[in-house]
């Protein structure tokens, strides 16, 4: 079954609708019309880079494509061009979906012809056949600041919509919106939610959150997911009064206690639930007792087919929703040689209940955007001065954490290690990593210390949390 | 007072690295109109801490809406 079929078998009848900042377009429509048209045929069979830029052009793209291409890979709109060469590589790639905000393909991306999107469906005949299950490609980071690559089916990527909550009453149909960008997992999931049985209002880059929480009112919406960062965003903006959906989702960080409390303070009528997913591992479970953390009896063996085990200190989940593989010629096993795919969280039980303790990884999750410590340490090591770094991750109420690092110099012996680096290497540091690293890879906090802790085998030694 | 002149002079320090556009700091300015982002605030959170000793997001009830707000939220807490 493709995702079209669903969406004509429940969400079109019942008026669903796809729902951006300055258009909309209906879901039965889409019977008749097409932002594809006749170049629909051409991608059949294909390997194609959706690198369409508008979100709901690529949202109609993907209900279009999928049962049609043979992959497609789904590109966050934030991609660097430079990546793509290597996006296209690994997952053998030979098309290119843009629309007129996307450009042109690399030439270095190796692709036999490139196809525009319409950003509105025109009204054509359309035979919206199936020829194969399409593969989707998901992008994550990874340690290099290249993107790795997350094999999926439409069948992984729905696995946990048995388990979403009931519909918003006798009849009515739910209204579903999301923080994210649908080309990342956690917006993909609620898209899917919403083209199974529902309507979605997208959210758009650089829209100020009381403006898109102000539309997602107006809309209706009853549904509505997003990080703890978001959250605290939306409770700071001051528009969540106005705004009373059922169900409040949080998922993509660890959710705390403090904006647990917060939300069912600000929507007493809606269930908050908190749920652990991520691009590989897929939807883990969903948390509704409205605190933080997950009841020990969610571990292990489920009805739904997920499994959680916890046996080696580290959330490891074995499921339907789990992803096929990582793409590329140089590409890591994406499960353990149980099945399992772990992504490092460390768990600690106390009274019966597990908590989220850091990342064994060291992986610094800021505002929901992975950092790895070894690519800030490397720029920073890049100066002169520096002997050693350590990036850490701090504790922070607003994005979750932040980047901390405590940095060596070369010849501070003798005097304190903050005299001898003062503000001027502290800028220069900076002004490095500013150059080089997104802004939420530059340290917050520069530490200068005397010295750093190394194992026997002469490695760092991480923090554990 | 003193709580008030820092915490000021954090947002002017933070705009300035983030290269942003600051409003300018009135109490009933919004927190999300001031030009900062999510980033920028988490930055003045962690160097407040640094500076102040305390960090009174981990017992607030509420997130606070206006830079009003946002001061008395770390003048309740020194006086605490």
């Amino acid at each position: 079954m493709t995702l079209w079929d669903s969406v004509a078998g429940t969400a079109a009848p019942r008026g669903g609708a796809l729902l951006g900042p300055a258009r909309a377009v209906a879901l039965a429509s889409l019977a008749q019309a097409s932002c594809l048209g006749d170049r629909l045929v051409a991608l059949r069979g294909r390997t194609v880079i959706v690198a369409i830029r508008d979100q709901l052009t690529a949202a109609i793209a993907l209900l279009e494509l999928d049962g049609v291409a043979k992959r497609m890979v789904v590109c966050t709109p934030d991609l660097a061009p430079e990546h793509l060469p290597h996006v296209a590589r690994s997952a053998q790639a030979d098309t290119w979906l843009g629309d007129s905000e996307s450009g042109s393909p690399p030439a270095a991306a190796g692709l036999d012809f490139a196809l525009e999107a319409d950003p509105t469906p025109q009204p054509c005949r359309v035979e919206r056949r199936a020829s194969c299950e399409t593969e989707w490609v998901l992008l994550t980071s990874g340690t290099t600041g290249a993107p790795k690559l997350v094999a999926h089916t439409l069948a992984s990527l729905t696995s946990a919509l048995a388990r979403q909550p009931a519909a918003a009453g006798q009849g009515a149909i739910p209204v579903w919106s999301t923080f994210y960008d649908i080309r990342r997992y956690g917006g993909l999931q609620i898209y899917l939610r919403a083209l199974h049985a529902g309507s979605l209002v997208l959210s758009s880059a650089g829209e100020p959150t009381t403006d898109f929480l102000a539309r997602a009112a107006a809309a209706g919406v009853t549904h509505i997911s997003g990080t703890p960062s978001h959250w605290r965003k939306a409770l700071m903006s001051g528009a969540a009064a106005r705004f009373s959906p059922q169900y409040v989702r949080l998922s993509g960080e660890i959710a705390d206690q403090g904006i647990l409390d917060a939300l069912r303070a600000a929507f007493p009528q809606a269930v908050v639930a908190h749920a652990y997913a991520s691009t590989e591992a897929g939807v883990g479970f969903e948390v509704r007792d409205g605190r933080a953390g997950l009841p020990a009896t969610l571990v292990g063996k489920s009805d739904n087919g997920v499994e959680i085990d916890v046996s080696q200190g580290t959330l490891r989940i074995r499921s339907p929703g789990n992803a096929a593989a990582y793409l590329g010629a140089d590409a890591p096993a994406l499960r353990d040689p149980e099945g399992f795919v772990d992504l490092g969280d460390r768990l600690e039980l106390r009274d019966g209940r597990y908590y989220f303790v850091g990342r064994s990884g060291g992986i610094i999750n800021v505002g929901g955007l992975k950092v790895h410590p070894e690519e800030v340490e490397a720029v920073i090591n890049s100066h002169p001065r520096v002997r050693m770094s350590l990036v850490r991750s701090r504790r922070n109420p607003i994005t979750g954490a932040i980047v901390a690092a405590d940095v060596v110099l070369a010849d501070a012996a003798g005097t304190s290690p903050e005299q001898a680096a003062g503000e001027r290497i502290r800028e220069e540091i900076l002004a490095a990593c500013r150059t080089t690293l997104a802004a939420h890879k530059v340290p917050a906090v520069i530490r200068f210390v005397p010295s750093l802790e190394m194992s026997a085998s002469g490695k760092l030694v991480r923090p554990r949390a | 007072m003193a709580v008030r002149s820092t915490i000021t002079t954090l947002f002017q320090e933070v705009a300035r690295e983030q290269q942003r556009q600051l409003a300018p700091l009135t109490d009933d300015l919004k927190l999300l109109q001031c030009g900062l982002d999510s980033l920028s605030f988490a930055l003045i959170v962690a160097r407040l801490e640094d500076a102040l000793g305390y960090d009174p997001f981990d017992t607030a009830e509420s997130f606070p809406v206006t830079f009003g707000d946002f001061v008395k939220l770390y003048e309740a807490r020194a006086s605490a």
